[in-house]
């Protein structure tokens, strides 16, 4: 089993936080490797909420095609957080030449287009930085978006952390997932490691999506260029989230309908009957299966957590006001917020959503079985 | 025959038969029950005369000649005339109170059939293909779920196993349409596993209405979606007036049989049936129409497909006032939806053929299209030419993969729903093929020959046994229009039979998909769970090569 914690929280927080969460629920994984995934930033990168970033893992020649590539199309660096890697690196951790993570000025003739047009150029950007590094093996490319910073890597998660200065003054955000993996792989491929990242919207998966091969076929036969890679089975579950807002247009309370719908007897006395119904027939084949335990964050700051349609993996979240935090497990909420009132904790069942919003004042919980909200 | 006797081509001894019967004369108690019940009367009354030699004791004294005493006994012969040949039903052993009596298959190839042409008839035959195994049984499940979960109970967890009989629309569209009113294509929530078509007709009264009771019981009282297609031969008034039509999928096919009677009953009818299957073409016998022969086209049979008693109804094999099954497919299916106010889906049935996928092409363009079945080279069938059941056809599993695959490569594989039918469960392994099609790609499978067999105690096998579906004398009473016949069989207990298919499919359909990890949905094109040992076949399907 993998770990997962995740934090909303109104003032930045360093990352190391969402290490040490890990690092208490160690026993649930093996030290195989982290994703961190970070948006809503602070420290320099406050002043440049509309600057895309580009987060990944270069060598050296890799950093010369990037900047090369970077220089054609007229994306100038805007500021960067250098990374210093110390000499000794802790065992199970590659050599890798550079971490980058890159605020970039947008090209002059891209100031006039629309955020939709820019947005859907940066993800045709990183999927061809990711092609160019696919083929020279020199590039891994985990994100290229405005406010948010991807970092990956092989290796315990705390170890990591520290490998990297993770606890640097200026690396700090308000909103931070963090997954500690549990190798079911042996060669382990960065791609593969969660949080995963689409057009702002990211997840990451604690379980085994046993309905992969069907949804990994429907997505990429959407004729959509985002859905691709698919090294993990739990990478669908961004997609389809992104299916959901970006295809459909519809919000986080129907995401659950798409992924785990109710059963056909349930559909009939739901408030929304008809449109579920057609939901369910249309959506059938983004329906997942297995134990899965996702946690999300959306474009617009707001976290969440879904549970498989038996709820077969652990999640909990509980905080206060002003901070939130998801984890597999309450140790991980009792390391980072000691101080919330315990007995609010919740852990979402089988039918449940929990959305903490951009205010961070409450954990919503939307039932399925609830009204849904209107259209549009 | 006696040794004088001219002897012709076509003389044939016991031996020369694909059947030889053993008959105990100790045992038998010249009852008679055999004769009477043998459906070919390839038993008779046999007379023997038997010489016992007598050989005097004293020959010294030389009082008495030796000399030879003749008794009769009677008993049972077996005909050779290739008309009587035995059929290895054995339902002489059946009936017989002492056991006395038991059809042998013979130890080599017969010789009847290169004499079974009479008058240049070539054999016409009910039931299968007589090849027995395949690849479908050969295919395993082997992604069992042990990486990071507990696996899932069969027996304790809920499952949703349904499937869609409909064109779905993208979800875009779908929900598009649903916001502006649009027309949404009649979508049926059904359980994967259907009865497919057999008509009324083929199948004697007490079967059908066995069959129909059967799928009335599991839909009203175990909530199971389950579905019967009627095949070409119309449906009975009465179920056409009844609540019970919409768990029946009406069968059009190109001798109409039946369908003035449907059409005058559409302003009665209290409920939509479940779809209408438009029949081209079926796996038994491809590009061969439905054949009744006349022996079964009783008054019954004759006023539901409205034509007269005694003749035989061969449907031709194309529907007439068609040209291409381009025309058939923009012209039939929408005139179908039209009949019934756009409220029912319309699907094709078309034989497994290598030219599948330009039909599904066709469909794909046709927004009405509900879905396509296909049915494989191991369909059966009430009467074909033999050479037509045993070699025309393709093979379903392959079909059913190339066209699931090419619908993915048009992103269409959610909208066209794909059906397979054709020798599913022919082995008895009703499940393990079934769930093997569905993660092939099909979205349910439909079964003929498995229900006869299961729920009517159909004799026939994969082995040439009984076969005799098309002259009317089945002896289980389930393809035969005679009343002395169709009496044996009692519709009740064939509808219990088909709710307990249904119930043991059920289960072994969850013992299959629970440890794969699959409980959500029906595990529809699920091809990484699946594996075979034979290295060509698993690169043909596209599923795992395992050894
Ligand atoms: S096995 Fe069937 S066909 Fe053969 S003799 Fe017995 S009853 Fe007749
Ligand atoms: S038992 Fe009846 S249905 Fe079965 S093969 Fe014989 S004749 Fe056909």
């Amino acid at each position: 089993m993998c770990r997962l914690f995740a934090i909303t929280s109104k003032e930045p927080l360093s990352p190391m936080i969402a290490a040490e969460a890990l690092d208490v629920m160690r026993e649930g994984h093996d030290g195989s490797g982290v994703g961190l995934f970070m948006r809503d930033l602070g420290g320099p990168f406050e002043e440049m909420k509309d600057a895309p970033i580009l987060s990944g893992i270069f060598t050296e020649k890799g950093i010369k095609r990037l900047d090369q590539f970077m220089m054609n199309i007229g994306f100038m660096t805007k500021y960067k957080l250098s990374v210093k890697i110390p000499k000794v690196r802790p065992a199970g951790v590659p050599k890798r030449d550079l971490y980058l993570v890159r605020a970039y000025e947008y090209p002059e003739e891209w100031e006039k287009l629309s955020v939709e047009e820019k947005q859907s150029r940066l993800l045709i950007l990183r999927l061809e930085l990711r092609t160019m590094g696919e083929e020279e093996e020199d590039m891994i490319v985990f994100s290229f978006w405005p406010d948010v910073i991807m970092i990956k890597e092989i290796g315990d998660p705390m170890t990591v952390a520290r490998f990297l200065g993770l606890g640097r003054k200026d690396l700090c955000a308000r909103i931070i997932m963090a997954q500690g993996r549990q190798n079911t792989n042996y060669a382990i491929n960065l791609y593969a490691c969660h949080p995963f990242f689409i057009e702002g919207f990211s997840t990451m998966t604690n379980g085994e999506n046993t309905a992969f091969i069907p949804i990994k076929e429907y997505l990429e036969s959407r004729g959509f260029h985002g859905y691709m890679g698919y090294q993990s089975d739990s990478e669908v579950f961004t997609h389809i989230l992104h299916y959901t807002y970006e295809k459909l247009r519809l919000g986080i309370e129907w995401y659950k309908h798409v992924i785990t719908p109710l059963q056909d007897e349930n559909i009939e006395s739901h408030p929304n009957a008809i449109f579920l119904k057609q939901l369910k027939h249309s959506c059938r084949r983004l329906i997942i299966d297995g134990p899965n335990c996702v946690i999300g964050s959306l474009p617009d700051h707001s976290l969440f957590m879904v549970q498989d349609r038996k709820k077969l993996r652990p999640g909990v979240v509980g905080g206060k006001p002003g901070m939130f935090a998801f984890s597999s497990e309450i140790c991980g909420l009792d390391a980072v917020i000691p101080d919330r009132d315990k007995t609010k904790d919740f852990q979402p069942m089988h039918l449940d959503t929990v959305i903490v919003g951009p205010d961070r004042q409450e954990v919503r919980v939307c039932r399925q079985t609830e009204v849904l909200p209107p259209l549009h | 025959m006696s040794s004088d006797r001219s002897i012709t081509p076509s003389s044939l001894s016991i031996k020369d038969l694909p059947w030889q019967i053993l008959w105990n004369k100790e045992k038998c108690t010249l009852c008679g029950s055999c004769t009477s019940v043998c459906p070919v009367n390839a038993v008779e009354l046999g007379v023997f005369r038997k010489r016992t030699v007598q050989v005097p004791l004293n020959i010294a004294t030389g009082k008495q000649a030796s000399g030879s005493d003749y008794s009769i006994y009677y008993g049972i012969r077996q005909r050779t005339d290739p008309a009587y040949a035995c059929v290895g039903c054995a339902m002489c052993s059946l009936v017989c109170p002492n056991d006395a009596i038991m059809p042998y298959r013979g130890d080599e190839a017969d010789k009847l059939r290169y004499h079974i042409d009479r008058g240049g008839q070539p054999r016409r035959r009910g039931g299968r293909r007589n090849v027995p195994g395949g690849i479908l049984d050969q295919i395993k499940f082997i992604r069992i779920s042990m990486l990071t979960d507990p696996a899932l109970d069969a027996g304790r967890h809920e499952f949703e196993l349904k499937t869609l009989l409909g064109r779905v629309l993208p979800p875009e569209e779908n929900l598009k349409f649903l916001d502006d009113n649009g027309w949404i294509p009649p979508v049926r929530e059904i359980y994967p596993l259907m009865i497919g078509s057999m008509s009324f007709g083929a199948l004697s009264p007490t079967m059908w209405e066995g069959l129909q009771m059967g799928v009335s019981y599991l839909n009203e009282e175990l909530g199971m979606p389950v579905r019967v297609c009627t095949g070409e031969g119309g449906c009975p008034p009465r179920l056409l007036r009844s609540r019970f039509l919409k768990y029946v999928i009406l069968q059009i096919a190109s001798g109409y049989f039946g369908w003035d009677e449907i059409i005058h009953a559409i302003p009665e009818m209290k409920e939509d049936p479940c779809a209408i299957e438009i029949k081209y073409g079926q796996g038994a016998k491809p590009g061969d129409g439905g054949l009744l022969m006349w022996h079964k086209v009783n008054k019954l049979i004759a006023a539901i497909r409205g034509v007269p008693p005694g003749i035989s109804l061969p449907s031709p094999p194309t529907h007439q006032t068609k040209y291409s099954i381009e025309e058939a497919v923009a012209k039939m299916i929408q005139s179908m939806y039209m009949a019934w106010g756009f409220r029912v889906p319309v699907y094709p049935k078309i034989s497994g053929t290598s030219t599948a996928l330009a039909v599904l092409n066709n469909l794909t363009r046709n927004p009405y299209a509900a879905g396509l079945a296909i049915d494989g080279e191991d369909g059966g069938t009430g009467a074909a030419y033999n050479v037509s059941m045993n070699h025309m056809g393709h093979p379903i599993a392959s079909n059913i993969r190339d066209s699931y695959l090419n619908l993915v490569t048009l992103g269409m594989q959610n909208e066209i729903p794909i059906f397979a039918g054709g020798g599913v469960g022919k082995s008895g392994n009703l499940a393990a093929n079934a769930a093997a099609l569905i993660m092939l790609g099909a979205s349910g499978v439909q079964i003929g020959k498995y229900m006869m067999q299961a729920a009517g105690g159909c004799l026939g096998s994969e082995s040439d046994r009984c076969n005799i579906c098309n002259i009317g004398r089945c002896p289980k009473g389930i393809t035969s229009q005679d009343p002395r016949l169709y009496r044996r069989l009692d519709p009740e207990q064939v509808a219990q039979r088909v709710v307990d298919v249904f119930l043991s499919f059920d289960t072994e359909l969850k013992k299959i998909v629970a440890p794969l990890g699959r409980s959500t949905a029906l595990p529809i094109g699920m091809s990484d769970a699946l594996g075979i040992s034979d290295y060509h076949a698993a690169e043909r399907l596209k599923i795992k090569y395992v050894v």
